[in-house]
């Protein structure tokens, strides 16, 4: 019989070339973390440029406390799904936490945004069903999206006509899921949510948001891309994860369909994996709390963004996104050029995301940074100069 | 445009946009492999011939589609040609 891992020899081969031009980006370890936007890697301090830690609110003390409080009053780990031991206080009180920041009656959460993601597709599309995919959705939502059984129709990105042609062939009996992101993590790029609810008002589907990267990030209260566009009502599931600018790990689905809470015993990916753990339940609900308390954090994170732009177009970068957005991704022209830069400004003490196809939206080549309102101006001024460093190592 | 060859030779058209090593098309080209598209390439394609011949197809079976006949058997059964 065949060697089952034999297929994976072409992309060990490559993950191996890539290796070749210096540290390995697929196991790179932070030996210590020192803020929001330091870390010590391969014996040397750092500068944090691709953390999606967007509130920078990781080490915040209150949040730290509430965790260390609840580890030592609810203990290490839950040992149980939700629907079997798993569910504490502190899982309830989340829960109520983010349905009143989030404005709906209905909120679950997981135990990661992944889960999320899994959970809510497969929660509330079935065989029979169509769930209309954006072509730059998050392997999250293809995966979820896979799971349901329903049928997949992939969309063109962004483009609300693209889907209206594609609901006009559409036949079929089912329910129909069309799922969007409120910013696309790799170039941070809004959905157009304003024209594609016009679709919606012509079609008549259900629409799902993530706002991954987009809950506390945009909006005036935070509550992400619907807020900011005005369209909160037509959007009838938001799914997000704590991962981001909740500085935890987890994630949520909410909903003020009256009928939501039976995902709770519908969808498999909420019932068959242990609750998220005690302490990072109480640094989330800390968290939530504060980002509704503190909107100067949004402030920061945005002037942060900017300038960490501007520096990076003054050197000659070219920037995947011209909206205001946390994530700034440099467009590089081919693997040995980007795979060269990112370790240069490894070496020049920066880190960024590495980015490749076929992960990236039109196989771009990218060095993925993201600003974090922890960051101050000697972290950007890092930044720019270890980028301007590292241009001058490699071009 | 409902015969068979002349489904094929629109989408060895279409194809071309992504034969970037220029190897030679025929109806049994196995499209993935020996034009060595990834996922994302072979979404943008099928994208293409979704909307070049007004229809949707799933994608279950865009995985079951190997060759230039394969696709064309998806797209005169969505057609309902």
């Amino acid at each position: 019989m065949k060697d089952l891992l034999e297929k994976y020899r072409p992309l060990v081969a490559h993950h191996d070339r890539a290796v070749q031009a210096g540290v390995d980006p697929i196991n790179l370890v932070n030996e210590r973390v020192l803020s929001p936007s330091r870390a010590v890697i391969n014996g040397r301090e750092v500068v944090l440029a691709g953390t999606n830690n967007y509130m920078g609110i990781t080490f915040d003390p209150d949040c730290i406390a509430a965790g260390q409080e609840a580890l030592a009053s609810f203990g290490a780990g839950t040992t149980g799904s939700r629907i079997a031991n798993g569910t504490y206080a502190l899982h309830a009180e989340l829960e109520r936490a983010l349905a009143n920041a989030l404005n709906r009656e209905h909120c679950l959460i997981f135990s990661t945004g992944y889960q999320a993601n899994l959970a809510s597709l497969a929660g509330l599309a079935g065989k029979g069903d169509t769930i209309f995919l954006d072509a730059d959705s998050h392997a999250s939502i293809h995966d979820g999206a896979t799971l349901s059984g329903a049928e997949i129709i992939w969309f063109r990105h962004n483009d609300p006509d693209n889907l209206a042609r594609r609901l006009r062939r559409h036949q079929g009996e089912g329910g129909v899921l069309v799922v969007l992101e409120g910013l696309y993590s790799m170039f941070g790029d809004r959905a157009p949510l304003r024209e594609f609810v016009e679709v919606k008002k012509e079609f008549g589907f259900q629409l799902l948001v993530d706002e991954a990267h987009s809950f506390g990030v945009l909006g005036e209260h935070g509550r992400g891309l619907a807020e900011e566009a005005g369209v909160e009502d037509e959007v009838d599931f938001v799914v997000g994860t704590f991962s981001k600018s909740i500085g935890a790990i987890g994630g949520f689905a909410a909903s003020n369909h009256p009928m939501f809470e039976a995902l709770r015993f519908a969808a498999r990916p909420y019932m068959f994996t242990a609750a998220p753990s005690p302490a990072s339940v109480a640094t989330a609900l800390c968290a939530v709390r504060k980002l509704q308390a503190e909107p100067e954090r949004r402030t920061r994170l945005m002037d942060n963004a900017r300038r960490l732009r501007d520096g990076l177009k003054e050197l000659g970068l070219r920037i995947a996104c011209e909206e205001e957005t946390p994530i700034i991704a440099v467009m590089c022209d081919d693997e040995e050029q980007v795979v060269r830069r990112w370790n240069a400004l490894l070496q020049a003490g920066v880190y960024v995301n590495l980015a490749l196809p076929p992960g990236t939206p039109g196989n771009s080549y990218l060095l993925r940074c993201s600003a974090t309102a922890a960051m101050d101006e000697k972290d950007i001024a890092d930044i720019i100069a270890g980028f301007a460093a590292a241009l001058r190592m490699v071009g | 445009m409902s015969g068979r060859e002349e489904i094929v030779g629109e989408l060895m058209k279409l194809l071309e946009g992504f034969n970037v090593k220029k190897v030679p098309l025929a109806p049994d080209t196995d499209i993935p492999a020996q034009l060595e598209l990834d996922s994302v390439q072979v979404m943008d394609f099928i994208m293409q011939v979704e909307d070049t011949f007004d229809i949707n197809i799933p994608q279950h079976e865009v995985a079951e589609i190997r060759t230039l006949n394969d696709l064309a058997d998806v797209v005169m059964k969505r057609k309902g040609a």
